[in-house]
């Protein structure tokens, strides 16, 4: 498959929103563990307020809308620093972008390439800082690689898959950024809230299209 | 479930500004967020403090005569959102700049800076100090990564008296030479639990205390055995004092700051202590507060805050300034 049309669009980022809120506890436990605990409550609520926004735009004729209501609701509505991140994964590289009823694979690299770029930015963080980056990064990586291909299902496999190792990865590192940084290397062997729940998102995202 | 007095706990921070502006008539809600604001605003810059709900009276009830303007509340323990933030500033902001005075967080430092640009964009002044006091949360050749704790009370303080007197420049050059000047280290004795949730943030065995913990159920940098009152004191003092480099003939104004759970009999026993200390290390006490200014829910423990002050810094915090909870003159 090709191009995701508005209605397909709608449907991946509702399956991404579902899988973060069915996950909130155990997000709530892993940010318990070096955060606050507060990381779940944030995503759950952002997500609900992001999946009412989704099911309100039952029609539309530019994909690029969905990821900039999905993201400007998640800003707008959770706080946090979870609420401009990820906020900013959806809106920051939806902005800007010619309307277009169809999104291809390249669309949606070079969308997420840059929103990644953007959350570098606002966060201040690069790779091995025990933040979502850890996650995002090798996933856009994966996704900028694969997309000339022009396979949905493939390059969102592999994207989430890189995400994955990407999470794991944060056990390993202190972290530089968030309220766990004062923990320095007592944050070591646990795992990264925000690079988990953007594993989850992808990984959504990939079942969504594996689907079709 | 931990056992808590809510209806719904989405509910908790909307519910009790609504209560908070029944009993305190001299503050509005600011239309269209979770913040307040002075019903009569001053011509004057604007000084907003903020952050996540769970730390009253901390931020909110710190509105007040030569104390802020308007406070805006994200959920427990959880910044608020940039619109929220650009709402609450506008709400008072009369042509003379906005000040920013909150704790140094990864999210309110996003949130609060998107909320700045979006002011800059309507072309009003902003000018931001992130308070960093907490000494055992970084290294101090990294204390701008340092969180903000109980010495957000002492820099809003004077904050609120500067932006009462100056321009917006002054009033951030004041504000910052504060947040300069302040220190503080803190420990926990049992943790909170957020509303809604099963479990509390951490827990601690019965004979255990967390030393150089956060306001938000952080955990703190190590695990010690629970000790005297004067035994920790002498250890925050101690720590404080190598960190800031404050040392005899120096005058300094205190805060033995409880967390929620802790009682005034035990803080007072804890400012005991800490004049003691202060006295014989030859440290000229201007003077004292005590009590429960920025707290993290039920979590039982304390922290020590201390300001060094000079003869500018005196001024401000001789400033009469009136809260519910904060009151000075």
């Amino acid at each position: 498959m090709k191009e995701l049309n508005y209605g397909q669009v709608r449907a991946m980022l509702l399956r991404a929103a579902d899988e973060i809120i069915q996950s909130k506890d155990l997000l709530t436990e892993i940010d318990s563990q070096i955060g606050d605990g507060d990381h779940g409550i944030g995503m759950e609520r952002g997500m609900k307020k992001a999946k009412e926004t989704l099911l309100s735009m039952e029609t539309g004729e530019n994909v690029y809308d969905l990821f900039q209501a999905m993201g400007k609701t998640m800003l707008m509505s959770m706080g946090g620093a979870s609420g401009v991140i990820f906020g900013t994964l959806f809106l920051g590289g939806a902005r800007n972008k010619p309307a277009s009823a169809t999104l291809d694979t390249a669309g949606m690299a070079a969308l997420m390439s840059d929103s990644l770029a953007q959350i570098k930015e606002r966060g201040k963080a690069q790779v091995g800082d025990k933040t979502m980056v850890d996650a995002l990064e090798p996933a856009v990586e994966q996704m900028n690689a694969l997309a000339p291909q022009g396979d949905w299902v493939e390059m969102m496999a592999q994207a989430a898959q890189a995400a994955q190792a990407g999470m794991e990865a944060t056990k390993q590192y202190q972290a530089k950024y968030g309220r766990a940084k004062s923990l320095m290397e007592r944050a070591i062997g646990h795992q990264d809230a925000g690079a988990t729940s953007t594993w989850i998102l992808l990984r959504a995202m990939a079942d969504y299209v594996q689907s079709l | 479930m931990a056992k808590k007095i809510i209806n719904q706990p989405e509910d908790c921070v909307s519910e009790a500004l609504e209560g908070f502006l029944k009993a305190h008539p001299a503050y509005v809600q600011v239309e269209g967020a979770s913040g307040l604001r002075v019903k009569d605003v001053q011509d004057k810059p604007a000084l907003i403090v903020g952050g996540g709900s769970g730390h009253e009276p901390m931020f909110g009830y710190f509105v007040g005569k030569n104390l802020a303007d308007a406070s805006v509340a994200g959920n427990v323990f959880t910044s608020p959102d940039p619109g929220s933030i650009l709402q609450t500033a506008l709400s008072v902001e009369r042509g003379k700049g906005v000040l920013f005075v909150y704790g140094n967080y990864s999210g309110d430092n996003m949130n609060f800076d998107m909320a700045a640009e979006l002011l800059a964009d309507q072309g009003i002044a902003v000018k931001t100090v992130r308070v960093w006091d907490d000494v055992a949360s970084a290294p101090k050749e990294q204390y701008t990564d340092r969180r903000g704790i109980a010495g957000n009370a002492l820099v809003i303080k004077i904050a609120g008296a500067a932006s009462s007197v100056l321009d917006l420049e002054g009033a951030y050059r004041v504000a910052c030479k504060a947040r300069d000047q302040v220190y503080s280290i803190g420990f926990g004795l049992s943790g909170a639990t957020i509303p809604g949730e099963a479990h509390p943030i951490f827990t601690l065995p019965e004979d255990e205390m967390e030393y150089g913990l956060g306001i938000h159920g952080e955990p703190g940098v190590r695990r010690v055995k629970l000790q005297s009152a004067d035994s920790i004191v002498e250890e925050l003092v101690e720590q404080i004092l190598a960190d800031s480099g404050i040392q005899a003939g120096d005058t300094v104004c205190t805060l033995v700051n409880g967390l929620g759970a802790t009682p005034l009999l035990e803080l007072y026993i804890m400012n005991r202590k800490l004049a003691q200390l202060l006295e014989e290390k030859g440290i000229h006490i201007y003077n004292m507060d005590v009590g429960n200014y920025v707290t993290s829910l039920e979590m039982a423990g304390a922290s020590v805050t201390l300001m060094k002050l000079d003869e500018e810094l005196k001024t401000y915090y001789d400033m009469p300034c009136r809260s519910p909870y904060y009151q000075k003159g």
